[in-house]
């Protein structure tokens, strides 16, 4: 069955997302998509589902839903206080939203980026080939009040599961590789890049973070200009006062600043997600390694759907809590109700 | 593989991330090293590879991005070498299907005010500078940055202008700009360090048209001198008054 979500208030950094649109860096566009793909995966799991299916990004804040019908959902990355009709639901899990009733999602308690997941998928226009917007590319819009998402043909019935996420909201190590223009910086510097605390600077987006650190900017070998080469999401290109800028899902397709390493597609989730101000530390590590790190976790990916366990032994997460007999109070004492 | 003269770069392989690799045909932009990698790029699109997934060009390199579940950097690496020894991809035909676009534009006026200023920096009076740029007819050296933005050349040796170390704060859409034996145009409103020399009425990228963008690596591109007035009437048109021919 098909059906609809109005979006009756957004946070000012809402769009639809999925896993981006690939194969069109020879037309200046980059692939875009989820900021934290991990959190792809962790829905698909959730509602039994593929990981393409489109979904609401919410960077920072969340906002105000109804569905026209009941409709099965899940929220995951950044967590972020979320309710049904005034009734707390658990993050990183997945709920009924019975038609008519609202769902509201508040600000991030961690991290930058919350999803939220329904069942058959949001089926909002393709441009290009996928759903995603891409804002710096003047694709797809941020959503406002008063839009009404489509969604798509759900055969799934399951919700009340949850899973364990892989903490990444607050910052930590990302593993390095080196990458086409590593070599142009000294080895005294990529060694003094990896023992420095950085911290995300404020002015991140989707585009990409400044990395802020107290010690000198980062230099090259001598005042070497490089020509203008492909540039993709992980690279860490360094500026010309020296601080570097991690880039991600929506970076510009080419770039001449020399990049001093690239980060590994599975550590990105927690570079994306660290909020302004959290510490983050950068780690080479051999190609050979990075490679099974990735063919680990896209199996690990692939395998959630068997991590995710039934809800019933927390009623805090209990979307349906006002079905069941309970003592009346036991809401009004929850603290995590909005 | 041929003997290869000294004065001739020599292709080189490096990675990119964990899923890319890049064929390198020169340290800096040149003719023969763009030409090399549009035309290497074209031969991998031909070959089409398992495990493959998107094939791209650069100024002078050609880029490949990979599924790590169905190729190794050994094999990729070993089969790009193989293809790179076939040939003297200097020396390489440009890629088929290519086209000639005429392209409608005002140099200097209030809508490109840095024409003086680029002229002044190539040695010309301003109506010399208008008629070295019209004439010129350049090539779609590779596209990025932004969507459907392309880096055009080669243009005259007397164009190798430095691009300013103050930025223009914001550089319109259609904005023809120079530096560097280069013209960009530009795709979207954005802040540069290339002089504004000219401005066009062109979309560069439409998202939902049936043919999203105007421009492909390989294609050629003359600008065609017009008044502020004419450029006002191209404005109703998408293409703002660009024509292309198909080049044999």
């Amino acid at each position: 069955m098909t059906g609809t979500l109005t979006v009756l208030r957004a946070g000012p950094g809402v769009t639809i997302q999925d896993d981006g649109r690939p194969g069109w860096l020879e037309y200046g566009v980059s692939r875009g998509g989820a900021a934290d793909r991990l959190a792809l995966a962790e829905g698909a799991a959730l509602l039994g589902q593929g990981g393409e299916l489109a979904v609401v990004e919410m960077v920072g804040m969340g906002g105000e839903f109804q569905a026209d019908s009941d409709l099965r959902i899940a929220l995951t990355g950044a967590p972020m206080r979320a309710s049904i009709e005034g009734g707390a639901v658990a993050w990183n899990a997945s709920h009924l939203l019975p038609a008519g009733a609202r769902l509201v999602i508040g600000a991030a308690q961690s991290g930058s980026y919350g999803y939220l997941h329904v069942g058959g998928g949001f089926q909002t226009p393709e441009h290009l080939g996928a759903r995603s917007a891409h804002l710096a590319a003047g694709i797809g819009t941020l959503l406002a009040e008063g839009d009404v998402l489509e969604t798509g043909p759900d055969s799934g019935r399951t919700t009340g599961l949850g899973l364990a996420p892989e903490n990444r909201f607050e910052g930590g190590t990302v593993r390095v590789v080196a990458s086409l223009q590593t070599a142009l910086f000294p080895q005294a510097e990529l060694t003094r890049f990896e023992q420095t605390a950085f911290r995300r600077g404020a002015r991140g987006n989707r585009m990409g973070v400044p990395m802020e650190s107290d010690g000198e900017g980062f230099r090259p070998d001598g005042a070497r200009t490089v020509v203008s080469e492909v540039i993709v999401p992980g690279d860490i290109q360094v500026t010309g006062d020296g601080t570097p800028y991690v880039l991600l899902a929506e970076n510009q397709t080419t770039g001449g600043y020399p990049r001093i390493g690239t980060v590994v597609p599975c550590d990105l989730p927690l570079l994306a997600q660290a909020a302004a101000g959290a510490e983050l530390h950068f780690r080479f590590i051999p190609l050979e390694e990075a490679v099974e790190l990735e063919r680990a976790e896209a199996e690990r990916r692939e395998g959630l759907r068997s991590q995710c366990f039934p809800l019933i032994r927390d009623p805090r997460s209990m979307s349906n809590l006002l079905s069941y007999q309970l003592i009346s109070g036991v809401i009004a004492g929850e603290e995590d109700v909005l | 593989m041929a003997e290869v003269s000294a004065a001739t770069p020599v292709p080189e392989i490096r990675t990119v991330g964990v899923d890319g690799m890049l064929v390198s045909f020169g340290s800096r932009l040149s003719e023969p090293a763009n030409r090399a990698a549009l035309a290497f790029r074209a031969a991998l699109a031909e070959e089409s590879w398992d495990g493959v997934e998107e094939v791209s060009t650069s100024l002078v390199s050609a880029y490949v991005r990979f599924d790590l579940r169905h190729l190794d950097h050994a094999a990729l690496r070993a089969q790009l070498g193989a293809l790179l020894a076939q040939r003297d991809w200097y020396a390489a035909e440009l890629p088929g299907q290519r086209r000639l676009w005429r392209i409608p534009a005002v140099f200097g006026t209030e809508l490109a005010p840095q024409l003086p200023q680029a002229a002044e920096a190539a040695g010309m009076t301003e109506a010399e500078a208008v008629a070295s740029l019209s004439a010129a007819r350049v090539r779609v050296q590779t596209i990025g940055f932004a969507p459907g933005q392309p880096y055009l050349g080669e243009l005259p040796e007397v164009w190798d202008i430095p691009r300013q170390t103050q930025l223009t704060t914001r550089i319109p859409e259609g904005a023809l700009a120079v530096a560097i034996r280069q013209l960009v145009l530009f795709s979207v409103a954005t802040p540069t360090g290339w002089m504004h020399a000219g401005q066009t009425a062109v979309r560069l990228f439409r998202p939902d048209a049936e043919e999203p963008f105007l421009l492909r690596p390989g294609d050629e591109v003359q600008f065609t001198p017009v008044t502020p007035e004419e450029l006002q009437g191209l404005r109703r048109d998408p293409l703002g008054g660009a024509r292309a021919e198909e080049l044999s």
